[in-house]
């Protein structure tokens, strides 16, 4: 056994891709060692200690590797009995036939060495054929070049002439060790050796050669190269905490997303403290931050009491001494005044004209061709929003909503705005305050966009929440009209997004609106709500399966019930989840399926509200069912009005002796139509009144 | 402060001299600036239709680039209604182009131990002009300095061989080195004899504002719609005329070489500057602004392929 290490050295990989990327490299060279037999031995020992088999994968900006240990070096040989043509025919007066000759031939043995074996057809040739294993380093030589030109790239490049493969970035060069040999692995022009390349800049840069696969990661290290991720991210963030105590009190502001982003851009991290103008602090934290993380990767320190405070954290790719501290810091922070500067100028300059003015530059903004203008989709989504407020009552302050809903876009015509896309709504917000807009109208401006992702918060007021929701049902609705909504992946105006938000808003804040009074007030036809309402089931689903975790089956039976109420069909899933596992319940809901096929078979429809057609005689199981029923009925209707599901469900499930009692002793088809309608109809009415839950056909009973 | 003023930074024109120098001495051609109004340097046909076809071909030129909404009456120091892109073309790029390039940084004085230098991901697109390229912004200390693209689509052709693309943005680079704050203070040229300093805003502040007030205060919008009305039908004339000479039934081999593809792309490029211009009046809607991009796309597109046919056909004569 040996240890493999395979090193793709490239020009810069985005950081955004890296991860991923090496996650494939490592699982395809592990699949293609299992598939070409070739961890036998460490599989078969995989209870040893320590284990045989190890794996480990690196990464850096200018680099992908993975290290395997354990690897056989040498296939076994595959010793196979082959079965041929029958005798009969392999052999004509005792002499081999042109068949015989050509099985021979196919299994690699000489006609002499051919067997016969007995089957229950008759007599048969038969061979053992020996298919000799390769070595290992012929087998990767071979077949690891297709692993590599089949990774995943989010977007690649081809550069060579001829245009003979396409990869993320060109490649520079490769590493394949098996033990201390090289393996001559080819992919994108270059044949591996055993040299690979330091850091840019601390090493020499000239290549150097690696001993062994044990001591890649060593030798890197060297050579000023962190190949490990989680090294690197450990000595960043071990840096930050370090650069930080400079400022006494001081705390850098945690970005789990942005540390990953620095561990990818880097080899070598290091830290440094830069400090800005105090003065900046005037702007709003909002615009500070965005210009420090979003365009410059820096993180954001604040002080012991939570307020930003003028300094920011940048993470190198080098190392540094006195000197180059300084001219780093300096280049650092010349470049952020900059940026404070233009803030601050647009800031500044924006002012002048307030938004109230600005109303009417949205006229000359384009919503879309065929909805015209932001003027017009404000109006819209004024109208909107008033038709909500009016349906929740006092509880909302319908004249700051109002006002809200005629300025939310209005910073879109703002330079800040076209400078920092990201920040629209929130500078809205905060240009509505400055200028002496009511804090309820402010907030709500400052929070339509939210949530921005399944992970974001929602609005922080009711009437940010109806804003938020008029908005994107006015674009979801105007979208659909014109016959543009999502297919498959294609989603160029970001509605499901959009969708998704209305649902997390209805789930999670008490807004009392249901998805069909919002679909109809925002559709312009009867044609246009269809294709909503189903679009929107689809993202209370996606809703219920990807933020709250609900299972497949569940999401499925409850949605069957009804969606229009977010709320309502969260906690009926909740409910639902809670229970499956109970006995009583699995048994029930394979009683309900077994209802609902009886009754499909029969061709059988409640024929309306009545009650239960007296069928059988007091005493017997149908009885039995039949009153329960009537006491469980209540109590469910009782407790679901309540949304109290959970209980609800646990009493449905408290008919399981009577139904199983049921089924063992009655027959529902009775020859008499009137007993057997009787029958139907009793089963009818309890699926029709415990479906207003879910439909319990739906949930997967295990056996 | 200290650090960087000890030894006296290269002022804008000697950065000029130098970048170029190192380019020529690894055999690039070095071109003046295209004569014409582009928005980049990656418009004029030095890199746009050299990218196209088979020829290989190394060349650098200094772009002076026009984006009229970018201008701020000289007021900010950061942002220009003209500044100036270095451009370099490596048609194929050699292996290891990105040490040539930092090679290129050492020449211009900046030591690279003493800097943080990173390759970030940025891919360009040029929707109007039907190509994209993947690459990296070159972030030193923060700054991004230059643009590095690999072509991967130049009038919605597939190029082979690819070309790289380095674009260097001559203002940030010198503030960068002369540590200045502001554009306008950027030692332009210092008097060998005297030591007397040209400021960039000495030499360029008049026009930044005459140019700016122009964009955005006196331009006739009726007369550049005009213009851009003009330019295009003249170029559509031209690539329809392309249609029936530059073609390979077309005996005359004479007419074929002379068609006047370049003439067509000018039109293009008066018609893009146009419409920079409009949209920096604020004379065009979004819903306008769509429609008018498509038109030019139309164009530039246009010229691109009967540039690649012209070549293909040309060749294929002289073989002949």
């Amino acid at each position: 056994m040996a240890d493999l290490l395979f090193e793709i050295g490239l020009e810069e990989v985005p950081a955004r891709m890296i991860e991923s990327a090496e996650a494939e490299l490592r699982r395809r060279v592990v699949d293609l060692l299992m598939r070409e037999r070739l961890l036998e031995n460490a599989v078969t020992n995989a209870f040893s200690m320590p284990p045989a088999f190890t794996v480990r994968s690196f990464s850096t900006p200018r680099r992908l590797a993975v290290l395997i240990g354990g690897v056989d070096t040498q296939q076994k040989d595959i010793v196979e009995e082959v079965t041929g043509p029958a005798v009969k025919i392999a052999y004509k007066d005792g002499v081999a036939t042109p068949a015989a000759e050509a099985f021979a031939r196919k299994s690699g043995v000489a006609v002499a060495d051919l067997k016969t074996v007995t089957t229950p057809k008759g007599e048969y040739l038969a061979a053992t054929s020996v298919k000799a294993g390769r070595t290992a380093a012929e087998v990767i030589a071979a077949e690891l070049p297709k692993e590599v030109g089949a990774i995943y790239w989010a977007k690649n490049m081809y550069w060579r002439a001829g245009k003979p493969e396409r990869f993320v970035r060109p490649v520079l060069w490769l590493v394949c060790l098996l033990g201390e040999e090289v393996v001559p692995v080819s992919f994108g022009g270059k044949t591996a050796g055993r040299a690979t390349f330091g850091h840019r800049v601390l090493s020499s840069g000239e290549p150097f050669e690696i001993e062994s696969p044990e001591s890649y990661a060593v030798q890197l290290e060297g050579e000023y190269v962190l190949v490990d991720v989680e090294a690197r991210r450990h000595k960043i963030r071990k840096a930050l905490d370090h650069a930080t105590r400079e400022v006494a009190g001081a705390r850098w502001r945690e970005d789990e997303a942005l540390v990953d982003q620095v561990t990818h851009l880097t080899e070598w991290p290091d830290v440094l403290l830069g400090s800005f103008e105090p003065e900046y602090l005037a702007l709003p934290e909002e615009v500070l931050v965005t210009v420090m993380r979003d365009h410059q990767k820096y993180f954001a320190v604040e002080d012991a009491d939570g307020k930003l405070a003028p300094h920011f954290l940048t993470v190198l790719n080098i190392s540094t001494d006195e000197n180059s501290a300084a001219i780093i810091r300096q280049g650092n922070e010349r470049v952020l005044r900059a940026r404070f500067n233009d803030a601050r100028f647009f800031w500044e300059f924006d002012q002048r004209v307030p938004l109230v003015e600005r109303v009417k530059l949205l006229e000359n903004v384009t919503f879309q061709k065929d909805l015209g203008s932001y003027a017009t989709k404000s109006e819209r989504v004024r109208g909107l929003a008033a038709a909500f407020a009016e349906r929740i009552g006092e509880t909302v302050d319908a004249a700051a909503l109002d006002e809200a809903a005629r300025l939310a876009k209005t910073d879109l015509t703002t330079e800040l705005v076209k400078e920092f896309t990201e920040l629209q709504g929130i500078i809205g917000g905060l240009y509505a305050k400055a200028q002496g807009i009511s804090q309820i109208a402010c907030d709500a401006i400052y929070d339509q966009y939210t949530p921005a992702s399944m992970d974001d918060g929602v609005p922080r007021s009711v009437e940010g929440a109806l804003l938020g929701v008029a908005d994107r049902a006015d674009t979801i609705a105007g979208m659909f009209g014109l016959g543009m909504e999502p297919t498959g992946s294609k989603d160029p105006f970001a509605l499901r997004r959009a969708a998704n938000g209305i649902v997390k808003i209805l789930a999670e804040t008490g807004l009392p609106i249901k998805l069909d009074r919002i679909i109809v007030a925002a559709a312009k036809d009867g044609a246009t709500a269809d294709k909503m309402r189903g679009f929107f089931r689809e993202r209370v689903e996606f809703y219920l399966r990807e933020v709250r975790g609900q299972a497949y089956d569940v999401v499925k039976a409850v949605v069957a019930a009804g969606s229009d109420d977010v709320r309502d069909v969260v906690a009926r899933a909740e409910a639902v989840t809670h229970v499956r596992g109970g006995d009583d319940f699995r048994a029930v809901s394979a009683a309900f399926k077994r209802m609902k096929n009886i009754l499909v078979q029969a061709g059988f429809e409640l024929p309306g509200l009545g009650a239960v057609a007296g069928g059988g005689a007091e005493g017997d199981a149908e009885g039995a069912l039949m009153r329960k029923f009537g006491v469980i009925d209540a109590k469910v209707r009782e407790l679901s009005s309540q949304r109290a599901y959970r209980s609800a469900l646990e009493a449905i499930a408290t008919l399981r002796p009577e139904i199983d009692a049921f089924f063992d002793q009655v027959m529902v088809m009775d020859p008499d139509l009137t007993v057997r309608n009787g029958r139907l109809t009793l089963l009818a009415m309890i699926v029709a009144s415990f479906s207003g839950i879910a439909d319990f056909s739906e949930i997967v009973t295990a056996g | 402060m200290q650090a960087t003023k000890e030894k006296k930074a290269l002022t804008f024109q000697e950065l000029l001299f130098t970048l170029q120098k190192f380019w020529a001495e690894r055999g690039c051609v070095l071109q003046q600036p295209y004569d014409l109004e582009v928005g980049a340097g990656t418009m004029s046909p030095d890199t746009f239709l050299r990218v196209l076809g088979p020829k290989p071909i190394k060349i650098a030129y200094a772009q002076p680039s026009r984006r009229p909404a970018d201008g701020r009456y000289g007021e900010n120091p950061n942002r220009l209604f003209r500044h100036t892109q270095l451009q370099v073309i490596l048609k194929p790029p050699p292996e290891r182009v990105q040490e040539l390039y930092l090679e290129s940084l050492v020449a211009i004085g900046i030591d690279l131990r003493e800097h943080d230098i990173k390759f970030e991901e940025d891919n360009w697109e040029w929707p109007v002009g039907g190509a994209w390229g993947v690459g990296w912004q070159v972030m030193l200390d923060g700054q991004e300095i230059t643009q590095f693209t690999y072509f991967q689509q130049c009038g919605g052709m597939d190029l082979d061989p690819i070309s790289g693309e380095i674009t260097y943005g001559m203002e940030r680079i010198a503030q960068f080195l002369q540590d200045v704050d502001s554009i306008y203070d950027i030692v332009w040229a210092r008097d060998p004899d005297t030591g007397a300093e040209m400021t960039y805003g000495g030499v360029r502040l008049h026009e930044e504002q005459q140019f700016s007030a122009y964009s955005f205060d006196y331009a006739d919008v009726e007369k550049l719609w005009e213009h851009l009305r003009l330019y295009e039908a003249e170029c559509l004339a031209l690539l329809s005329l392309a249609k029936t000479v530059v073609s390979e039934e077309n005996a005359d081999a004479l007419a074929v070489k002379r068609f006047p593809t370049m003439g067509a792309y000018e039109l293009a490029l008066k018609c893009s500057h146009t419409f920079n211009l409009l949209d920096a009046r604020g004379a065009i809607s979004v819903t306008e602004r769509v429609g008018v991009m498509a038109r030019i796309r139309n164009l530039i597109v246009g010229v691109a392929k009967v540039y690649a046919e012209q070549g293909r056909v040309v060749a294929a004569g002289a073989g002949a």
